[in-house]
């Protein structure tokens, strides 16, 4: 059961607040903790604690197999072998088209690595005291794991001493600021959804189901169901029933199953439509925009001053910035749709890339005859980013630190860098490819009244007008058959119409005829 | 039943006249949810379409089970055995006597009630256009349940197919009605034929 969250959402219930936990001490009411430890009360979280290891080795005192557990997650190895494609995933290996790639910019992008001190390849995966603990599951919403990588103090025996299960709090600490920035990422997550209402995501709602992140995204030994490198498209075992399934229930048929409306004509939709598609009617649904463009062929412009510059929009997002070049947020936006079986093929920095086309960093696959495929939501990030002109490959800019291109300006420099620590062959020539990247959507699930109507998608030029291989009425018809069809129509109507113009111009005759009968 | 003083015998009995107007109704109904549907037009909203052209398709349906029972049980389906007798000289009045006040060639009876020509329109609307719509339709309300009811072997055809051919039918159907509703005012008067369908007599001119 979840924790009941105190909240004090106006200054004005202060007060009444105050006076109804008086009462409830007074009568003395005892809330008793859902978990069967205080951590206050165990000796060895008394501290004292300056490091983030420290903390670590006191819960390996008890949680013994805690770090072996983090150590199989990809939140630890950043790293993953899809089994499928046979590819080597995970965030030290892919790269995207915002900061583009982690390897030779590891001590930065590490301020979201479970692990403390993980600055380049020489890191030490089997150390057990490297495990953050905290940062997931801090319940003082104290933590910062950026002042303690910086070496400023952090009260880390208060925040050993009550720590607890991970919640939307601790998730979003990383993952609603992907991308560098708030919402920047995934188009459905942003920081808002620390406490979101039921419109933003009727799951999550604050003052409604209030579900965490974990409520949905199961977890065994550390290990965490939705993957988004082999994600599950179709969830074909239906509602999970303990035992019998497999236990997770990262999908929305885990819980709702495969035909969970009341009107079974749209349940019929949901062997080819994920539910995604209709009941996430637009991505960036928070008080966030999301960044959709990104150019980095525009960075390294400078100010009258020859400084670098950030430049506003009217809403106070950045379109400018002379570190990473153009770039567009949006909000309220209508997704790309696919066809998805949950199989995906990366294009990795060493592969050989077309730069005449627009690249696509992850290729969805999928389509209308594959039983695994269903028509999914994508937000698709578009920009341009450096590549290798004469090998063809991308070219992996080394962006922090004092000698990386966010502090020198100098495009070759970074990509010589990056390329060298990434170990792919550079020749020294660059340009900019255009790219896009696709991300599937499932979170900011809307209630049942803002999901998409009929005619959405059931029209000509409607939200399915990109989707192939499938016949769906009221958008497709055959163009032959409607013109064969109407002008038949019309063509009776014209005989018809003639036969009667004559009747009418003969009727003397009709009405002499009759009469002489 | 034959009224000889006013010359003129009750031609279409009462669940006939009955079906036929329901028939009409549920027909023209169901064409324009259906073209809705279809994306022709926006008139009541998809949903709204979807949820008409079904309600009517049922109710159709059950009048049609009704209809064929009516025809088997009181033998008035042989009223639609095909002839060729008189066909030529039908078709012949419509192209050119009934320009000339001709009388129609052909006076209905109790046991013929429809003229050679009207009789093989019918025919063809009871038994190729109204089965297209009907099992076209079924199955494609029904495509999600064809692997269920032992279908799978229809597979194939798809919706790519069936949504097509129920169109097609639909098509069938609207010029059908055009045609039919404009040879009913070639009676001996503009109306005479669809008042007979209204109060089941025909009169003789
Ligand atoms: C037994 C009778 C019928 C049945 C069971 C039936 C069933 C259906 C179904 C299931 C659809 C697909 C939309 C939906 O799910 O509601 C449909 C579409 C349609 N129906 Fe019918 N229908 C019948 C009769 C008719 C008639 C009498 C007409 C017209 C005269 C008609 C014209 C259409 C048209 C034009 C479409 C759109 C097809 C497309 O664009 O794919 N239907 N019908």
């Amino acid at each position: 059961m979840p924790r009941p969250v105190w909240k004090i959402r106006k200054p004005s219930l202060l007060f009444p607040v105050i006076l109804a936990l008086c009462v409830l001490s007074w009568s003395g009411t005892t809330v008793l903790a859902s978990s069967t430890t205080v951590h206050e009360k165990l000796e060895g979280l008394a501290g004292p604690f300056t490091t983030g290891p420290q903390v670590t080795k006191a819960c390996l005192e008890c949680h013994t197999e805690a770090s072996k557990q983090v150590h199989q997650t990809k939140h630890w190895t950043w790293s993953f072998t899809n089994p499928d494609t046979g590819q080597e995933l995970g965030k030290k290996n892919v790269i995207n088209n915002f900061c583009i790639s982690t390897v030779s910019n590891t001590e930065t992008c590490a301020s979201c690595h479970v692990g403390y001190g993980m600055k380049d390849d020489s890191f030490d995966f089997s150390s057990e005291e490297n495990v953050d603990c905290l940062v997931c599951h801090d319940t003082t919403g104290t933590y910062d794991k950026k002042r303690l990588m910086d070496g400023k103090s952090l009260n880390l025996k208060k925040i050993a001493q009550n720590v607890g299960p991970t919640s939307r709090e601790t998730c979003g600490t990383c993952h609603f600021k992907g991308g560098g920035g708030k919402a920047v990422k995934h188009g459905d997550l942003d920081p808002g959804m620390v406490s979101p209402d039921g419109f933003v995501d009727v799951h999550m709602d604050a003052d409604g189901l209030n579900f965490g992140c974990s409520t949905c995204h199961s977890t065994d030994a550390h290990m965490i169901t939705g993957s988004r490198y082999q994600p599950l498209a179709s969830d074909h075992s239906g509602i999970d029933i303990p035992g019998k399934t497999d236990g997770t229930l990262a999908s929305c048929t885990s819980c709702h199953g495969d035909r969970p409306m009341k009107d079974e004509k749209l349940n019929d939709h949901t062997d080819k439509i994920a539910c995604q598609t209709c009941h996430i009617p637009l991505f960036a649904r928070g008080d966030y925009a999301t960044k959709t463009w990104w150019d980095w062929s525009t960075a390294g412009q400078m100010d009258d001053d020859g400084k670098p510059f950030v430049r506003l929009d009217h809403n106070g997002l950045e379109v400018y910035n002379s570190k990473k070049g153009d770039f567009d947020w949006q909000r309220d936006v209508v997704p790309t749709y696919r066809w998805f079986n949950g199989k995906v093929d990366y294009t990795l920095p060493a592969d050989t890339i077309d730069p005449d086309q627009i690249v696509s960093i992850n290729t969805i696959n999928g389509s209308a005859d594959d039983p695994d495929s269903k028509i999914w939501p994508f937000k698709v990030m578009r920009g341009k980013q450096p590549y290798d002109t004469e090998n063809r490959t991308f070219a992996i800019p080394h962006t922090t630190g004092e000698d990386g291109y966010w502090k020198t300006f100098d495009w070759q420099e970074a990509l010589r860098k990056g390329m060298a620590a990434a170990d792919i062959p550079y020749s020294g020539n660059y340009g900019f490819v255009e790219t896009e990247m696709s991300w599937p959507l499932a979170h900011m699930v809307a209630p049942a009244t803002e999901a998409l109507t009929c005619e959405e998608c059931h029209s000509s030029d409607g939200r399915m007008a990109g989707i192939e291989g499938v016949y769906i009425p009221g958008r497709d018809s055959l163009d032959w058959l409607d013109m064969l069809g109407f002008g038949l129509l019309g063509l009776t109507g014209a005989g018809v119409g003639i036969h009667g113009l004559l009747r009418f111009i003969f009727r003397r005759k009709t009405i002499a005829a009759s009469k002489g009968e | 039943m034959t009224d000889n003083t006013k010359n003129r015998i009750y031609i279409f009995k009462g669940f006939e006249r009955f079906w036929h107007w329901a028939q009409a109704a549920l027909i023209m109904g169901m064409a324009v949810t259906g073209f809705e549907i279809h994306g022709t037009y926006a008139l009541i909203g998809f949903k709204a379409a979807v949820f008409w052209h079904g309600t009517l398709a049922w109710t159709l349906i059950i009048l049609w089970i009704f209809a064929i029972f009516w025809h088997l049980t009181t033998g008035e389906w042989r009223h639609y055995i095909p002839t060729t007798d008189k066909l030529i000289s039908v078709a012949m009045f419509y192209g050119y006597g009934i320009f000339k006040g001709e009388p129609h060639p052909y006076k209905p009876t109790l046991l013929r009630k429809h003229n050679p020509l009207q009789l093989l329109a019918y025919l063809g609307f009871k038994l190729f256009m109204a089965p297209l719509i009907w099992v076209s339709g079924i199955l494609y309300l029904y495509i999600n349940e064809w692997t269920a009811w032992n279908l799978g072997w229809l597979d194939w055809l798809g919706l790519e197919i069936i949504a097509p051919v129920h169109v097609a039918a639909a098509f069938f159907l609207i010029i059908f009605l055009v045609g039919h509703v404009y040879m009913t005012t070639m009676g001996h008067t503009f109306f005479a034929h669809i008042k007979a369908m209204i109060t089941g007599w025909e009169e003789h001119s």
